[in-house]
Order: C-alpha cells, then sequence, then structure tokens
C-alpha cells in the first residue's frame, strides 16, 4: 500500500536538492549584506553638527588637507581641527552664518564640538596615518575624492579585505610621496607619463615597483602579518 | 587535545562542588627530607610539594589547568547548560556581522601647542613610598596618565621603578578611593569645610595652638615641611607628629648610636665586592634607593668581569636572601648576637656568653665571612635591616668604619626626612597627650593609625572616646581612620597635584599633576595652607614658590621648566658629610638562648603596610618567595612545622603578649626554626572592593616594644584550614614522567670559568622539523630576548609593568585559586638543596615566541600564526576560545579569559588602559606579545626617519615594558639579526640556553644561565647536603 503519492519522492528530492542552494544563497545574502553600506557605511552620510563641506573648503577655497588634520605625517591619527582652527577664517567670515552657530557656540562656552566619526576601524584594529603618508599613499586612495563631497562620507568599505587588496600588491596605489596630497592626481598613463628622480614612468605597475623600492615599503610577509595592524 | 575531552566531563564530583584541588594539602614533611637525603627528588624544586612529589602534585602537572579551572562549575543544570551551548552556537557565526555603532570625535576647542592627537606625552615626576620619591616618567595619551616608567637620567634609579610606583596609576584611577569632603558622614564642600575650622583655629590663636596637634606619615618634601614649620611658628604650641607602621626608628636611633645625630646611609654597591646583608632586603621595593642599588649589585655579577660575592643573613626568605651566595637563616634576635660576634671574632667558646646561642656552622659562616670582609677592605659594605635593633645598626656602622669603607662603599649625608624623629615615641606622646585631653584640634594627614598604630598604644580608643572637639582626617580612601573623625578631606593622588619629594640620595624631584584631581580632592600642601590661614591657595603656586625661594633670580624660569623636564633640581643631591663616631654605648645583648617562639612582623612585600591594600595589581601579584595572592600567611619553618604538625593552610592562633591572632600557616623552606613570619597590611575591614576582608590583621599583635621581632609567642593549631592562593604550583614545565628537564641552570664560578658552556647543550638539527621553514635572517628585524638571570633579583616589577601596559585584567582570588590569574609574565622561584636553607633562584618567564611554536599548528582558526619578524602574534578577534594552543604550549604563557574578567563599565579604568592595546574579552587566549605595539610604533617612527631601529645607536629607543622597569636590567630585548645589538652579544654569551630547547621550539626568548660565587671556605658547609 502506498501512503504517499509518486510525486512526494521528486519533491523530497527537490527539497533536499534545493535546500543546499537556499542555504546556499542565505549564505551569499548575508555576505551581500555583510559588504553592504548598510554594514560598511560606505558612501553613508553621517549626521553631523555642521554641514562641514570638504568640496567647499579644499576646491573651493584650496585649504591643503594638512592646514586641519595637522597631525596626519607624524601620528597614527590625522587629528581632528580644534575649533580654534575653524575660527581662525570664521572670526571674520561668515560671522553671523546660522550654520555656523555650533562652532561659535563651542568656541564662546569652550565645550567641544561632538562630530560623527566618518572613517571608523574597530577598536582591535591599530592603523597608522604617518606611514601611509611617508610610502606615498595619497590621501584620496583611501578617502576617495573628498574635494568633491559636499558632504563627507566614508569612501571605501574599511573591511579587512580592502586592506588587504593593497597589502597585497601595495605597488598597484603609491604614487610620488609630493603628490600624497594631491586630490587630482591621476596613475600614470602613456599620454600622461609620472617623473620621478628624473625617470619617466607611463604606467603604473613600473611606477609603483621603484617607488616601492625607493620608498623601502617592506615586503608583502611583512605588512601582512597579523601584528601589523592587530595587537 | 585531552584537554578538550575533560572539559567536556563533568561528572566529576569534586568539579561540581566547586572545589578545587589544590597539591598543598596533604604535604608529608617527614617524606620531604626523606626525598633530599635520598636525593630523589628534581633538583630544582618550585615547591615543597613538587619536591615531595605528592600525588596532587604529579596530578598538577598532568593538567593543564587545575581541576576547576576548566570547567564550568556554577550551578547551571547539564539541561540549561546545553541549550545555552545550543543557542550560542547558533549565534557563534553572527557574531562577526556586528555593525558599528556611530561614534562621537571630540577635537579639542583649543589644542595645546604639544600635543599630538595619537602620540603619547612623557612627563617627569616621582612616586612616593614613606617619604621617599622613586623617579618616574608617566605616559599620558591625551591628558590621561596610562603608565609609568623609570626615569632613566635620574640618578637615584637610572631607569628601575619598583613595585608601588608601577602600580601607582592604577591606584590612582582606583573608583573606591574617597570621593568627596565628608562631615559626619554627609557629603560636604570645601569651602564648608574651610569655614568650618576658622572658629576653632581663632580659639587656638589665642592659645598659642596649644590643642592643636597634627600627624603626618614620614615626609621629605621640603616645601611641605616648610609649610608645616611655618604653620607651628603661627602656633607656636601646637605639635607636629609623625608615624607610619613601617617606620625607620632602629635606623635612626642607631645613627644616633653611632654618631650622636641623625644620617643617612647611602651605600655604593658598584664599588663593592664582599656585600654583607645584616637582615636587610635592600633589593626589593620598600628599601630607599632599591631600584638604584639593584641596578648597582647586578652590574657587579657579571661572572665574566670581577663578580662581587654576596652574603645574607636574614631571619625570614626575602628575594635579596635568594640572590645570597651563601645564606644563614637566623632568628631576627640573633642578628644581633651575630654581630656581635663578628664584631669581636672571639673564637668559639672562649668568652661572652651569648655566644653560646650561635651554633659551630654559625660560626664558621661567620669566621669565613669577617676573613673575607678583611681581605676587601674598602670595598666591601655591610648593610642592616631597617627592622633591626639600633644596636646592630651602630655595628653596621662601627663595621664599615673599620673595614675602611666610609667614603667608598658607605657615604652618610643628611637625613631623607625632614622632620627625622622616633615615630614610635611621637606616637606615643601624641595618645599621652588625647588621653589627657590637651588635644583640641587633630588633623591627621595620610596615614591610617586606626588600623595601623601599634596595638598597646590603643590608638582607635583614645581617638574615639577622647575630647578632641574637631578630628580631621586627609587620606586618598574613607578607611578606618576616617571612621572616627568629624570631617575627611579626600586627598589629591600624587599624579593628581603639586608637590615635591626628596630621593634616597636627596635629590628633590618635582612632583607634577598628569590629571586635574577626579574627585576634586586637596594636596597635603592645600590643607595646610588652608590651616594656615589661606585656604584658596594652590598646590602650584606653594610648590613653585618654595623652589624659587631656593633659587631667586632672573633665570629661575628656565630653573624651573628644566626641572620640571629633567624631573629633578639640580644642586639638591646630598653632598656626603663627613661623620665621627662616638663612643657608642651599646646596650647589653639580649638574652642568649631564647629558645620560645619568635614572630616576625614585616611589611608585605605586595601591599606594603596595608596603603596598597585595595590595588588589584598589587594584591593580585605573586609574593616572591611565596608566590601568594591576596592573603598573607604565618611563615613557618618546615622544621618548626613538623615539630608542630602543621600543615600549609592551617589555622593557627598565634599569640603574644595575651593578644590573639588567627591565621592560615604558609609552610616556607628556608625560614628559620623557632621563628614565625608574620606580614602587615592585610585584613583591612574599610579598604575597598580589593582590599577589605583579605587576609588576616596582624596589627594586633604588633606592640610599641616590639615593632618588628618579639619571642615568647606562642602558635596553637585550631584545626580548621583555610584557602591560600598560591601561584607557585600552577604553570609547571616539567615533564609528568619525572624525567625533570634542567629548566634551570646555574653553577659556581669555578665550574663556570672550567666549563663556559655548561648550560648549553646540543641543539636538535634545524631541519629536524616537520615544521615549514622560514629564513628570518633575510629579514630587517628579528626580535628576541634574552635573560639574564644572574641580574634577576625577582623584584616583580616586570609584572606589574606588562600589566600596566597590555590592560592585563585582575581576576580576584577566587579564580587564582583555580590557576586562572592572567600574568603574561611569570616570575618563578626555584629552589635548591636543603629544604630549611634551599638557595632560591628566579626566573622570569615571558612567552618564548618560538620559531617553531607549537601552539600555531594545533589553532583551528588561525588566530596564532607567525610574524615575518618571528613574533607569534595572537589575533584576538579571530580568538573563538578552543585553548588547543595552551595545552600545546610547553612553556604554559598563555593565558585564557575564562570568564568577562576586564571591567569593561567602570568609567575609570576605560580612561586607564593603554590605547594601543586591545581589550579582550572572554572566551580569548592571550599571552605577551614582546609589546608589539611598541615595536610597530618604533618601527614606523624609524621608517619615517629612513632609518632602522638600532638600539646600539639609539639607546633605549625600543624597550618592552619589563624590560624598561627593570632596575636591574635583566631583561634586554632587541633585534637578533643585528650581531651588534646589545640582546645579539648577550645571545652569543656561553650563558646563553633556551628553554626545553631539546624539543626544537626555537625560543627566541633565552636565558643566560646563573652564576653563584661562593666563598670556598664554605663550599663544604652543607650547602648541598
Amino acid at each position: 500500500m502506498q501512503i504517499f503519492h509518486r510525486s512526494t519522492n521528486t519533491l523530497s528530492r527537490a527539497s533536499i536538492y534545493g535546500a543546499v542552494f537556499i542555504i546556499a544563497g542565505l549564505g551569499w545574502a548575508m555576505m551581500q549584506v555583510q559588504r553592504s553600506p548598510y554594514v560598511t557605511y560606505a558612501g553613508v552620510v553621517k549626521p553631523q553638527p555642521v554641514p562641514f563641506s570638504h568640496q567647499h573648503h579644499v576646491t573651493g577655497l584650496g585649504i591643503d588637507c594638512r592646514y586641519c588634520h595637522t597631525s596626519v605625517e607624524t601620528s597614527s591619527f590625522a587629528g581632528i581641527p580644534p575649533t580654534q582652527t575653524c575660527m581662525t577664517c570664521h572670526s571674520q567670515i561668515w560671522t553671523n552664518a546660522p550654520m555656523l552657530e555650533p562652532v561659535r557656540a563651542s568656541y564662546r562656552t569652550g565645550e567641544s564640538l561632538q562630530w560623527t566619526r566618518v572613517n571608523q576601524l574597530p577598536d582591535f584594529v591599530y592603523f597608522n596615518h604617518s606611514i601611509h603618508i611617508n610610502k606615498g599613499v595619497g590621501c584620496n586612495t583611501c578617502h576617495g575624492p573628498v574635494d568633491q563631497m559636499p558632504l563627507m562620507y566614508q569612501y571605501a568599505s574599511l573591511q579587512m579585505e580592502w586592506c588587504l587588496e593593497c597589502h597585497r600588491a601595495p605597488e598597484k596605489n603609491l604614487r610620488p610621496r609630493s603628490e600624497v596630497f594631491n586630490m587630482r592626481y591621476e596613475q600614470p598613463t602613456e599620454n600622461q607619463p609620472v617623473v620621478v628622480g628624473g625617470q619617466s614612468y607611463t604606467d603604473q605597475e613600473s611606477l609603483g615597483k621603484a617607488l616601492v623600492a625607493q620608498y623601502k615599503v617592506r615586503n608583502v610577509q611583512d605588512i601582512t602579518s597579523c601584528n601589523t595592524c592587530h595587537r | 587535545m585531552d584537554e578538550a575531552k575533560k572539559t567536556t566531563k563533568r561528572e566529576d564530583p569534586s568539579a561540581s562542588s566547586g572545589q578545587v584541588v589544590c597539591p598543598s594539602k596533604q604535604l608529608d614533611l617527614a617524606r620531604v627530607k626523606a626525598q633530599i637525603e635520598q636525593t630523589q627528588g628534581p633538583e630544582y624544586w618550585r615547591s615543597l610539594e613538587e619536591l615531595a612529589g605528592t600525588p596532587e602534585f604529579q596530578e598538577m602537572l598532568h593538567r593543564e589547568f587545575p581541576k576547576g579551572a576548566s570547567e564550568w562549575v556554577d550551578s547551571v543544570s547539564r539541561r540549561g547548560f546545553l541549550q545555552l551551548m545550543g543557542a550560542s552556537l547558533a549565534m557563534a557565526g553572527m557574531t562577526g556581522c556586528t555593525k558599528l555603532p556611530l561614534e562621537p570625535i571630540v577635537p579639542y576647542v583649543k589644542q595645546p601647542e604639544d600635543v599630538v592627537p595619537g602620540r603619547p606625552m612623557f612627563y617627569a615626576t616621582a612616586a612616593t613610598l614613606s617619604g621617599y620619591a622613586s623617579p618616574v616618567l608617566v605616559e599620558s595619551h591625551l591628558g590621561r596618565p596610562t603608565k609609568i616608567e623609570g626615569n632613566a637620567k635620574h640618578p637615584a634609579s637610572l631607569g628601575g621603578t619598583d613595585i608601588f610606583a608601577q602600580a601607582s596609576i592604577l591606584g590612582m584611577y582606583d573608583p573606591d578611593r574617597s570621593q568627596t569632603i565628608t562631615h559626619l558622614g554627609d557629603v560636604n564642600s570645601w569651602s564648608e569645610f574651610v569655614k568650618e575650622i576658622k572658629g576653632p583655629l581663632a580659639v587656638q590663636k589665642g592659645l598659642g595652638g596649644a590643642g592643636i596637634r597634627i600627624l603626618t606619615p614620614t615626609i621629605s618634601s621640603p616645601a611641605l615641611a616648610d609649610q608645616l614649620r611655618a604653620l607651628l611658628k603661627i602656633y607656636p604650641q601646637a605639635g607636629w607628629h609623625v608615624y607610619e607602621p613601617v617606620n625607620r626608628d632602629n635606623v635612626l636611633e642607631g645613627a644616633k648610636l653611632a654618631f650622636g645625630q641623625p644620617v643617612e646611609t647611602q651605600y655604593r654597591l658598584e664599588h663593592a665586592e664582599v656585600v654583607v646583608s645584616l637582615d636587610a632586603d635592600f633589593l626589593y621595593a620598600g628599601f630607599p634607593g632599591n631600584a638604584r642599588y639593584i641596578r648597582d649589585f647586578a652590574q657587579r655579577r657579571n661572572p665574566d668581569a670581577a663578580m662581587s660575592r654576596f652574603y645574607a643573613i636574614e631571619s625570614t626568605p626575602t628575594s635579596t636572601g635568594a640572590k645570597a651566595d651563601h645564606r644563614l637563616p637566623l632568628r631576627a634576635w640573633q642578628v644581633e648576637t651575630f654581630a656581635r660576634m663578628l664584631m669581636s671574632f672571639d673564637p668559639p667558646g672562649t668568652s661572652a656568653p651569648f655566644l653560646t646561642s650561635i651554633t659551630p656552622d654559625q660560626m664558621k659562616f661567620g669566621v669565613a665571612m669577617g676573613k673575607d670582609l678583611a681581605n676587601h677592605r674598602g670595598a666591601s659594605v655591610v648593610i642592616p635591616g631597617d627592622h633591626q635593633s639600633p644596636a646592630l645598626h651602630a655595628f653596621a656602622h662601627a663595621m664599615n668604619a673599620a673595614l675602611g669603607n666610609v667614603g667608598r662603599t658607605v657615604v652618610y649625608t643628611d637625613p631623607v626626612d625632614a622632620n627625622p624623629v622616633n615615630q614610635t615615641e611621637s606616637l606615643r606622646d601624641l595618645v599621652a597627650d588625647m588621653r589627657a585631653g590637651k588635644v583640641d584640634l587633630l588633623v591627621i594627614m595620610g596615614g591610617n593609625p586606626v588600623y595601623d598604630a601599634p596595638a598597646d598604644l590603643g590608638f582607635g580608643d583614645a581617638l574615639k572616646s577622647s575630647s578632641i572637639s574637631l578630628r580631621i582626617h586627609h587620606g586618598l580612601y574613607q578607611n578606618e581612620t576616617s571612621e572616627y573623625c568629624h570631617w575627611h578631606v579626600n586627598e589629591a593622588h600624587c599624579l593628581e597635584a603639586w608637590s615635591d619629594a626628596r630621593a634616597y640620595d636627596g635629590t628633590v624631584s618635582i612632583v607634577q599633576p598628569l590629571i586635574a584631581p577626579l574627585y576634586a580632592g586637596k594636596s597635603a600642601h592645600e590643607l595646610v595652607s588652608a590651616l594656615s590661614g589661606i585656604s584658596d591657595a594652590a598646590g602650584y603656586d606653594i610648590v613653585r614658590g618654595y623652589c624659587q625661594k631656593q633659587h631667586p633670580g632672573p633665570d629661575f624660569d628656565a630653573f624651573w621648566r628644566k626641572s620640571l623636564h629633567d624631573g629633578w633640581v639640580e644642586g639638591t643631591t646630598f653632598v656626603p658629610k663627613s661623620v665621627s663616631a662616638k663612643n657608642a654605648v651599646v646596650p647589653a645583648p639580649a638574652s642568649a638562648g631564647d629558645k620560645t617562639l619568635e614572630i616576625n612582623f614585616r611589611r608585605d612585600p605586595s601591599i606594603y603596610d596595608g596603603q596598597f591594600a585595595n590595588n588589584g595589581w598589587l594584591q593580585e601579584l605573586p609574593k616572591p618567595m611565596t608566590k601568594l595572592t591576596w592573603d598573607n600567611a604565618v611563615l613557618v619553618g618546615p622544621m618548626l612545622a613538623e615539630r608542630e604538625g602543621l600543615k600549609t593552610e592551617d589555622m593557627v592562633t598565634l599569640e603574644l603578649g595575651g593578644r590573639k591572632i588567627t591565621a592560615p600557616v604558609w609552610i616556607q623552606a628556608g625560614h628559620p626554626d623557632d621563628s614565625v613570619t608574620v606580614h602587615l597590611g592585610y585584613g583591612r575591614t574599610r579598604a575597598g572592593r580589593a582590599g577589605t576582608g583579605a587576609g588576616f590583621n596582624v596589627y594586633p599583635l604588633r606592640t610599641t616594644s616590639a615593632l618588628w621581632f618579639a619571642t615568647g609567642g606562642k602558635l596553637t593549631k585550631t584545626g580548621e584550614t583555610y584557602k591560600l592562593a598560591s601561584t607557585q604550583g600552577y604553570q609547571t614545565m616539567d615533564t609528568p614522567d619525572g624525567a625533570a628537564r634542567p629548566l634551570l641552570r646555574e653553577a659556581s664560578l669555578d665550574e663556570y670559568r672550567k666549563e663556559p658552556k655548561f648550560a648549553q647543550e646540543e641543539q636538535p638539527p634545524k631541519e629536524l622539523t616537520l615544521y615549514p621553514g622560514y629564513d628570518y635572517a633575510k629579514q630587517d628585524y628579528a626580535w628576541g630576548m634574552a635573560i639574564d638571570m644572574n641580574s634577576c633579583v625577582g623584584c616583580n616589577n616586570c609584572m606589574v609593568a606588562c600589566q600596566s601596559e597590555n590592560n592585563v585584567a585582575v581576576v580576584g582570588k577566587e579564580q587564582v585559586v583555580r590557576g586562572r590569574h592572567m600574568h603574561w609574565l611569570r616570575v618563578d622561584a626555584y629552589y635548591q638543596g636543603d629544604r630549611d636553607n634551599p638557595k632560591a633562584y628566579f626566573q622570569p618567564v615571558p612567552c618564548m615566541q618560538c620559531e617553531n611554536a607549537p601552539c600555531e599548528l594545533v589553532c583551528p582558526v588561525g588566530a596564532t600564526v607567525h610574524s615575518s619578524e618571528g613574533l607569534n602574534d595572537m589575533v584576538y578577534n579571530r580568538c573563538v576560545g578552543t585553548r588547543y594552543c595552551s595545552n600545546n604550549c610547553p612553556y604554559k604563557v598563555r593565558r585564557f579569559n575564562f570568564l568577562l574578567f576586564q571591567d569593561w563599565d567602570t568609567p575609570q579604568y576605560k580612561m586607564m588602559r593603554n590605547p594601543d592595546v586591545s581589550v579582550r574579552s572572554r572566551g580569548v587566549m592571550e599571552k605577551c606579545t614582546y609589546c608589539v605595539q611598541r615595536i610597530n610604533q618604533r618601527r614606523i617612527d624609524a621608517e619615517r626617519e629612513d632609518r632602522k631601529i638600532n638600539d646600539s645607536q639609539h639607546e633605549g629607543e625600543l624597550q618592552t615594558a619589563c624590560q624598561q622597569s627593570c632596575p636591574a636590567g635583566a631583561i634586554i630585548f632587541g633585534n637578533i639579526n643585528d650581531p651588534n645589538s646589545r640582546v645579539s652579544k648577550l645571545k652569543a654569551q656561553d650563558r646563553n640556553y633556551g628553554l626545553l630547547a631539546d624539543l626544537n621550539t626555537r625560543p627566541r626568548t633565552t636565558y643566560l644561565a646563573e652564576i653563584r660565587n661562593p666563598n670556598p671556605e664554605l663550599e663544604t658547609l652543607a650547602e648541598r647536603s
């Protein structure tokens, strides 16, 4: 006697077979969520007390990165400007702009502005700005076209796989030290070669390799050792 | 893998009832003795249990952790446990998917010019202990002090620190510190306090201050002493009393006896070829100048140069005595007799009845030592212990004079103490005045006399019942004394306030604050200023003003800045003064042959007199010889224990002059017979979360007639037992099959000269391994460490420094008993030979950073892997807590967070932590990293300057925390690929050997074998009987 219809066999086979795909699909979906801006905040503008425009200050006014991020060449932390830095100009211009009231209030009361951190790493990751600057990693390599951001957002995912992409092949991203703060720098091409030390380079690979040697970038094993970032 | 199986076995009845098997319970002392006689036990042993080979010890060897450490013994049912496990498993994969919360970033409003966010600043200041300054540099991250380092440029320390200075950072952030001014227990304010004292002070003004008494601890601060003297000018009839339980009255009286005036004795151990300690613990924190003495002593222990010889006569085993070439255990009162014998050099049995208490062996020791001293005139030194009788101090002065040491190895200067009075007498006078109703206004500045005053004075009762109408307590904590005072003024910690203090050599350090007082505390300067009528004086103005008075002139500003920068005021070091010995009338010797039980009172190696009772780092710091944590005990020698039928952890009643205390016993190898030692500072009733209730208060036995030792004690077993937390039996590296590997290697100087490479053994060939090879020689750096056991004096500094630098958690007594303590670096103590007078050795054990690391291959998630520079990296965020690595570590240096040991909530601790090191959570393995955060920082700095880290060129550029704090310079870390680095040179020495190197783990941490320099005349004297 047959309790189940014959089609049950097919159904059960299909569902067992399908379960593999469903689980795999779930895994894939979770991975996508994990890499999505929802988790990484890449491209997401976070709420700030003052809608500070890097585009206006960098492109419009031509202020160098280091005017505000003073310790980027010497410290792990690039530095967030104290209110005083804002007030060097804004005590003279836009002195009544309502948008800038939090800045003036901070200066008046001595209470710090509370920004929201844009480029945020987990606490077990120890990143050092100064050494990246020193080895010829440009600001916009990681931070993206900040000079074109009216409101600041995180450009890259800042996930470990993203870090390792470069640590496994640093030559792909290095540029001459003189160009580190140049937000409009472009990698060398046939038409636009980059000249370093009298030598002209027409492609990134040869330039990168030359810079790795010149700047004594440590070998890949060294900079992919866990303790480079975790300790 | 065995361990993994064991953890799942939960049917063990002792485990589920929460009991822990510690190897110390069933120790058979007779068996110990037999074992030594038959020499079947290991040559070097860590505990008497190991020597006796008790089954419990054997079990400890077989187990990775003591029983109970790896089991969950809380009352969760098996079903509940499985449910939790199931849920945890399901959630485990999700933990990686956390979304970072939004984080504020808060810049300065006006950024100070020198501050570079992300880079620490270092400020020179000083920590004080009983008045003596310990010069330090304090690391500060954006205004938060996080770590104490030694001040390498300061002549009084040359870069070493002591454990109390190291741990003072935790003391400052202690959440149990008193946080407000109180009046009759209610919160009050400074302004109210100032108003309140105005009336009584005005009344006193009319009386010339006849009713005012000020009780201070030992003060070396010139500015504070100046203020107090000025106050006494306003109130000429007022009294300034000084008392500390660990005082130097005997030193003072000894100096008066010898020279008729108080002097400070300094030793120049770098010139000493023969060092004799008469019960002096001069190589441990608490002895003035210990950091410098350790440095100088260690320098003279180099077997390849002229090595000094050290004789220690001591009444209780100390880490100092452990370094001796010859050690003689004597009861404390006999030390004076022994010194008399040395002075007279009477042949045995001829004269002086007191000599009858000296045994022929002791006589022989004395004669040989005396000869050795006489042969090194002008290059020897006799150091008396602070607690020994004034007569002994007078003898030591006389001996040093007779040996021509004065001016060479011994130097006399003015006293560091600004008010050198006999503190016991000073307190006695105060109590008499209090009882007589002469005191109307009592100010107790610092200290805790209700708890620690000699019992016969009845200070607490006098304070409680007396007619003193205004009692003010000024201190860091609300303690036993503040309970009996009307007002309690919360004190600013020395890292929060301006002050100054003298180091042992007289050098004045300006104490500068690293942070504004966390709880608006007031410094002693500010309090004294308020008493003299100026309530709003700032500590800064007072200290600076005093300094300016000493150095007037137009360049004062520069002078002041330089003093602050360097950490000391130039020109303040005491100049040696010549003192003439007066014909000392030394009191007659104590009765000869007193066979009654002697009770010794000693400052605690970890918490001193009790003032550090609430410091978790210090409480959990294993004491050098016993490795006890969180408790004190009655230290009893094996002979006495055998006679009385005592076992470790038996409770006993100690009786002295009708006073009684009850405490547990610890059998300590090498303790003199007919004598017990108890340590002060425990049994606090009002200390805080760590200190309250820990240990046993022994102050009730201590009287003015016997501050340090007394005979006539009585010891009776109560029949009860008490669990002690000693780390001594834990983390043993020996193999369970009994074939103990020589972990510790030592030889006499002669043996070493004959066979310099005695410590080295045949290394397994490099290719004899299944591990994939890696060529470290091609790297710029290969990190390694060499630990010179000849220099190491077991002072525990490295352990506290490591704990502070690496955010290592405190776990508490119960967890220590389970073997779950977290110290990344431990100092193993080994004993050898006679249980009644063993030789002792110290071996600091950090992670060996094996090139062929056994831990790495067993990690299923790659959480511990090798770096290209040879570091055995631990990646916390990958660790899932299988503990396979720890199981497979032959050195037992890995520590597991069985529970959430880190305090994640207390805001003070958040400020204290080193921001450069991850704070580990529950379920994560951790271990020594060679301070990889420091390596990375220095490497980045060097790379930015386009150079290499080079410690032969840049002295001290890269130092691990343990290395930096080590006063002996015993720990050297550096690049072993650079043949000129200090570490390479040490590793090239003949004495260099690796621990368990036969396993072919290729440890990067290696040891320099210990060399002793025994006197050939005493060699035959039963050292290895």
